[in-house]
């Protein structure tokens, strides 16, 4: 709260008060491709495709940067570009598959309206609502990952998400063991206090 | 007795398995007696649940260092 009060002070007049978000491209990779590359993942199973698709919303995002009036949150922002990537990204799929499926009587075909109804998700049903739970905590996690400074969140993502051995990350920082444990307790009650409120 | 500090390394150890029988039965002791590692105990292991629940994915450093460049890269061209 302090910090957030102590950010803003300067630049406390009329003019900004509802222009109070800036980009900073050259932080975007470290704050937000983790957060960006789960949603995608969470959507389109295929990771090197997601990947690309953060890389490409990262490009998107530049080009029109100037059309960013700041009213959202840098990663709210971004968000709203990787969701129409994907949306893209499935039109894509659609329109090379459709041509292949035209024979099939029981295909998903979007100019006749034979919508195939049964294979639409029903957002009511149980394991949809433990899917968007899921991807909602995932998105929550990384967003509280990104708070941490570089490298706890460095460490704990590599031994916590990529399932790294405690060896092989201590070779490739350079740090010891017990810089290591300190680091990922540090991290794990940074998290569990940003979780706090809506997860524990 | 265990101290607090040394409870507390061995919890964060044993949410990732690597910490031995042994001590791993000297922290459930110390539990016993201390509510405060209790609850931080409770949480953290709560967090590796979460953790695992949300099926996380991330990129790795190298992948991240790529995208950096790229974008780099683009920001320059945007400029020139």
């Amino acid at each position: 709260m302090e910090i957030a009060i102590l950010t803003k002070s300067p630049t406390f007049s009329p003019q900004t008060m509802e222009h109070t978000h800036q980009l900073e491209p050259n932080k975007w990779v470290d704050r937000y491709s983790d957060y960006l590359f789960n949603y995608a993942v969470s959507r389109i199973s295929d990771t090197e495709m997601a990947k690309d698709l953060v890389q490409e919303t990262f490009f998107a995002g530049l080009k029109s940067a100037k059309n960013y009036k700041g009213d959202a949150a840098e990663r709210t922002w971004l968000i709203a570009i990787l969701k129409r990537k994907v949306i893209d990204h499935y039109r894509k799929i659609n329109s090379k598959k459709g041509k292949a499926e035209v024979r099939m009587p029981q295909s998903f075909d979007e100019e006749s309206g034979n919508w195939a109804e049964e294979r639409v998700a029903d957002p009511y049903s149980q394991a949809g609502k433990s899917q968007l739970e899921n991807e909602e905590l995932g998105l929550a996690i990384q967003e509280c990952i990104a708070k941490l400074p570089k490298k706890q969140s460095m460490v704990f993502t590599m031994k916590t998400i990529q399932g790294i051995s405690t060896e092989d990350i201590c070779n490739e920082l350079g740090i010891n063991p017990s810089n290591l444990w300190v680091m990922i307790h540090r991290a794990r009650t940074a998290l569990m206090g940003c979780l706090n409120q809506n997860w524990f | 007795m265990i101290s607090c500090e040394e409870a507390a390394e061995i919890c964060d150890k044993a949410q990732y398995d690597e910490v031995s029988k042994w001590r791993y039965l000297k922290l459930r002791i110390h539990l016993l007696f201390c509510k405060t590692c209790a609850q931080h105990s409770k949480k953290n292991t709560q967090l590796s649940h979460l953790c695992q629940k949300a099926e996380l994915h991330s990129l790795t450093e190298s992948e991240k260092e790529e995208m950096k460049t790229e974008l780099e890269k683009k920001t320059l061209v945007g400029k020139s």
